[in-house]
């Protein structure tokens, strides 16, 4: 097991290395340091301009040394720039470049700074990220035994009125975008329009300080729109064991309908929606946007698109890196759930 | 429970079942009678679709939301099941009447220990603790036999192997000590020695508990030897019902006799007795024939006697609770030898068209699959050094039971994998190493092979007409599109089906049917080698004989080369010229079918005889019963393969089978045994089957 583990996290380390130098490559395409240079130097720069700009701060360097640079493997650049001025990577703001330091990365925890937010990239994606996962948990929490349920109470009497009438909820729901649903929610839960002002449509103030009525309509509109999913795949698969001749094994052996469901059905039920719960982590963390928005909750999908839009590299970079990170750990999580879940599948 | 009821445990009058699907209803059995007596065991024998599965599952009351009885009544101990509310149901289930299942790993929860499997049915039924439950569980698990209970308990279902999960449904079934237990197919899934080794486990046990058994087969040879009485089905009726004995030797009814015709006994010779094939389809449920069901492919029927009306089962005068469902079984003189069928000439074997030498095919699988190349390998010896030539028209069976390698052999001649070692030389052209994607088109169209499953082996979506033409194009036969379709409609009469199939999708056909398909596939270039892998094993008996006997007339006039691989020993020695016998890689025994079939023989090949069960009332047999799994190919024993299970082992002095793999040593002109017995032990040994003189 611990071998495995150890292989795993190799390979995740080496994917995070491909997937951030992709990302790395196109976020420094020219066009993009030809907006950067624009928009940190001087809107109404000629193109030489532009070019002296890139090449004194490092930017025209080939993008693998760039790449290193970034990563903190290679000793950033030290550059005499064309008007005198000596610049350097490492150097930190109103102190002499000499005492800069050689190497200065993400391994160094240096990330950069945001141009939007005008903060070190490190702390505006750690804040973000900690704003999303409080909303990821607590739709984990919401959707994943509802679905699980409704899926199960739904699968175990293929065909019957439960069975339909539960169906169709979970369709309804999975059909129904989030901004959709949320509007409507909004519409009947927060506004005047059917005086039910229960809960509140910002969920600005839940960034500081949660509580039920101004987190529970984002929280809601996110379980909803992924439960059906969950929901249908947990009915495919427990319709699908409860045709099983293991089952038929069981009932002849006199179990009782519940005890057939609960003992013999469920684990080997589970094994299909398990790896489609773990896949919804990276929808979450970034699929969340349009929810974030919609309640002005300023999470990681809020903050990568802010990134995305106003051209902040590093920023962008930094939200990758991340994003990268927790797709590949829970999908480590998700392999190691589906051995203790599937013991027909052994790794040691 | 004090028990004073001494009637038949299970009493099922007049049964009818039927399905009931959104276009009409479908009778799956009719009028349908048998009584089970305390400690008898009852054999429930028909062919596939003929309803015996669905009295089972009716006498479980478990038909599923489609299924529904229809008329009669089953009675257990004398209650009328049907009128039982679930609770009461649920309570017999488990404890009074309990189920063994075809394939046992389907029947097991994967998720679920076996230990905890079994402990359920006390806990649930005599509301035992869990160590009662588990003590008992031990108990059952070393009762059926099965070594390091203990460790068993504490494994999942897919740690065992095929034999040692029949076990434990057996032991899951036992675990309440119920009245009564229905087998359905048992055997089915598993080895033929495995196969014996459980069936002597059931009558064992049977024995030891005074279990009743309704015992569910299609194998007349194995519900000869389990059960007391047998009831013959055919399409949802009990044609014939009878004590063994009487069924077996006076048999009243055609189906019956026409039954028996169609297997290979001892004794059936391809040339000389062939087998005589059922004439015609099994029904379908809603396009059963007036009167009687087995009345179109009947040898006596009568039109305006056997049409009209139900006809009613009959008692045999004379015989003990022996009954037949036909009008005209008193005049029928059942005594009357077969009508002898055309006797066909010898095919001559001719020149040498394939020659083995030394092939060897070793795979490399890693110790740990997950961890691909880095962790260390193993090697499996699939086949070791296979020797051997096979001519022209000829056939060689080539036998033994699963992980024996055989269909390896098969791989490697067809050139889906490439030998490790030795040469397979072809027209004394050696083709081990070339792989099938680099073999010219002659080679490819000369040898092609049947496969053992015609259900997943035709393309569901394209003409049968259509896919022996994409043959054809594939190995160049015909310059035309119309000169293709015309080789395709011949290659349909070679098969014996008519020329309009070649119209319909694979879905349309029966097994028979499709089997014939891709045999007249494989003919399409003319092939001159045909490797035939179990090529009947997935058809009704009576579709078999009808399926053997087209490729043996093929083979007549084409000359070809069969090469048989099969388990079925008796349809081995029916057909096949030459047999080889094969035992985890090696090839144990080679020779003429007689020397194969008659003594001396290697001890494996004995065991193997001894282990197939022939329906044959006169036939004798010697009981060998191996004790344990074949070994897995992965950790072969040390020395001679079969060693670990061999009975003649003590004869063989200074431990020669643990430490050396005996050498090919030739007995008689093209008898070879791999063996370290000495001459004079072989010449020692009895034949294993005897039939009894007349």
């Amino acid at each position: 097991m611990g071998l495995f583990i150890l292989r795993r996290v190799w390979v995740m380390l080496l994917t995070a290395l491909c997937l951030t130098f992709i990302v790395f490559f196109l976020t420094n395409l020219y066009p993009n340091l030809e907006k950067l240079a624009k928009s940190e130097g001087n809107f109404r720069m000629t193109d030489e301009q532009v070019d002296s700009w890139l090449s004194n701060r490092g930017y025209t360097d080939n993008v693998f040394s760039k790449y290193g640079q970034w990563l903190g493997v290679l000793p950033g650049y030290v550059i005499e720039g064309s008007d005198g001025e000596t610049r350097a990577r490492c150097a930190i703001p109103g102190e002499p470049v000499e005492d800069a330091a050689t190497f200065c990365g993400v391994l160094q925890g240096n990330w950069g700074s945001s141009t939007v937010f005008k903060v070190p990239v490190l702390d505006k994606v750690g804040e973000s990220l900690a704003l999303t996962g409080k909303l990821m948990f607590w739709v984990l929490v919401v959707m994943v035994p509802s679905a699980l349920l409704l899926g199960v109470l739904a699968g175990m009497r293929e065909g019957s009125a439960t069975d339909r009438s539960l169906s169709t909820i979970a369709i309804t729901t999975t059909a129904t975008p989030e901004y959709v649903s949320g509007v409507i929610l909004i519409a009947v839960f927060a506004s005047s329009t059917a005086g039910l002002q229960w809960f509140k449509a910002t969920a600005a103030s839940a960034m500081e300080d949660a509580n039920f009525e101004n987190f529970f309509l984002p929280v809601l509109t996110i379980a909803l729109y992924g439960m059906g999913y969950i929901a249908r795949m947990t009915r495919a698969s427990m319709a699908e064991v409860m045709t099983a001749q293991y089952i038929r094994t069981a009932r002849l052996k006199g179990v009782s309908f519940g005890n057939i469901v609960m003992k013999h059905a469920l684990r080997n039920a589970l094994i299909a929606p398990f790896t489609v719960i773990m896949l919804q982590f990276p929808w979450l963390l970034n699929g969340v946007v349009i929810v974030e928005t919609l309640f002005n909750y300023k999470g990681f999908g809020w903050t990568l698109v802010q990134a995305a839009g106003n051209n902040d590299i590093e920023l962008l970079l930094g939200v990758s890196v991340v994003s990268v990170f927790v797709v590949l750990i829970t999908q480590l999580i998700s392999d190691i759930g589906y051995v203790y879940l599937n013991p027909r599948i052994s790794v040691s | 429970m004090a028990d004073t009821y001494d009637g038949p445990i299970l009493e099922i009058d007049r049964l009818s079942i039927s399905f009931f699907t959104r276009l009409r209803e479908i009778p799956a059995v009719m009028d349908f009678s048998v009584a089970v007596q305390p400690g008898e065991a009852v054999g429930l024998v028909g062919e596939s679709g003929c309803g015996k599965s669905t009295v089972a599952l009716g006498v479980m009351q478990d038909l599923g939301k489609n299924g529904r009885i229809v008329g009669g009544s089953i009675k257990f101990k004398g209650r009328d099941l049907g009128a039982m509310s679930a609770d009461e149901l649920r309570q017999i289930r488990g404890s009074e009447i309990a189920m063994i299942y075809q394939e046992p790993m389907a029947s097991l929860n994967p998720a679920m220990k076996i230990g905890r499997q079994l402990m359920e049915v006390p806990m649930i039924h005599r509301g035992s603790s869990e160590k009662e439950a588990y003590d008992r569980a031990l108990q059952v698990v070393t009762d059926v036999k099965l070594p390091d209970p203990k460790r068993i308990l504490d494994s999942y279902p897919h740690q065992l192997s095929g034999g040692q999960q029949q076990r434990i449904v057996i032991a899951m079934a036992l675990m309440a000590e119920p009245s009564l237990l229905i087998l359905d197919e048992p055997t089915t899934a598993l080895d033929v020695t495995v196969e014996a080794a459980v069936v002597e486990l059931v009558k064992d046990l049977g024995k030891k508990y005074g279990t009743s058994m309704l015992f569910i087969s299609h194998n007349l040879g194995l519900v000869l030897e389990t059960c007391d009485r047998l009831c013959v089905m055919y399409s949802g009726e009990a044609v014939e019902r009878g004590s063994i004995a009487d069924v077996f030797d006076e048999m009243q009814h055609p189906y019956t006799q026409a039954l028996f015709r169609s297997i290979p006994l001892p004794g059936a010779d391809k040339n000389a007795r062939p087998l005589r094939a059922i004439p015609g389809n099994f029904p379908l449920p809603h396009e059963r024939p007036q009167g009687c069901n087995f009345g179109p492919r009947c040898d006596y029927f009568e039109a305006g006697r056997c049409d009209v009306g139900d006809i009613p089962m009959a008692q045999v005068p004379g015989n003990d609770r022996h009954a037949t469902r036909c009008v005209k079984f008193q005049e029928i003189d059942w005594k009357a030898p077969m009508a002898l069928e055309a006797t066909k000439e010898k095919g001559e074997p001719g020149k040498v068209v394939l020659r083995m030498d030394n092939l060897k095919k070793y795979y490399e699988v890693a110790a740990n699959a997950l961890f691909g190349s880095s962790g260390e390998t193993k090697v499996v010896k699939a086949n070791e050094t296979l020797s051997f030539e096979a001519r022209e028209s000829e056939t060689l069976a080539i036998v033994g039971e699963s992980g024996c390698g055989k269909s390896t052999f098969a791989k490697v001649l067809m050139g889906l994998e490439t030998a490790t070692e030795g040469e397979i030389l072809l027209d004394n052209k050696p083709i081990q190493s070339t792989a099938i994607e680099d073999r010219d088109t002659k080679t490819i169209s000369d040898i092609q092979m049947v496969f053992q499953n015609p259900f997943d082996t035709l393309n569901p979506s394209m003409t049968v007409g259509r896919q022996i033409m994409r043959a054809l194009e594939i190995f160049g036969i015909g310059d035309s599109e119309d000169a293709r379709r015309k080789r395709m409609l011949e290659l349909l009469d070679l098969v014996k089906l008519p020329r309009a199939f070649a119209d319909r999708m694979p879905r349309q056909l029966s097994g028979g049917q499709k089997q014939r398909v891709g045999i007249a596939r494989a003919f399409a270039g003319d092939a001159r080698i045909v490797v035939a892998d179990e090529p009947v094993s997935a058809l009704d008996v009576s579709v078999q004989a009808a399926v053997t006997d087209l490729l043996m007339e093929i083979q007549r006039e084409h000359k070809t080369t069969l090469l048989f691989i099969s388990h079925d020993l008796s349809i081995v020695r029916y057909l096949s010229d030459r047999v080889m016998v094969m035992y985890l890689g090696h090839v144990v025994e080679l020779g003429t079918t007689d020397q194969v079939f008659a003594p001396p023989y290697h001890p494996y090949t004995e065991a193997l005889l001894s282990a197939v069960p022939i329906a044959d009332t006169s036939v004798e047999k010697t009981h060998i019963v191996l004790e344990g799994d074949i070994p897995s190919a992965m950790n072969p024993p040390s020395g001679c393969p079969f060693q670990t299970r061999c009975r003649w082992k003590d004869r063989v002095p200074g431990g020669l089978c643990e430490s050396e793999v005996p050498a090919q040593k030739t007995l008689a002109d093209g008898h070879q045994i791999k063996c370290h017995l000495s001459d004079a032990v072989l010449a020692e040994m009895d034949a294993v089957i005897k039939v009894a003189a007349e």
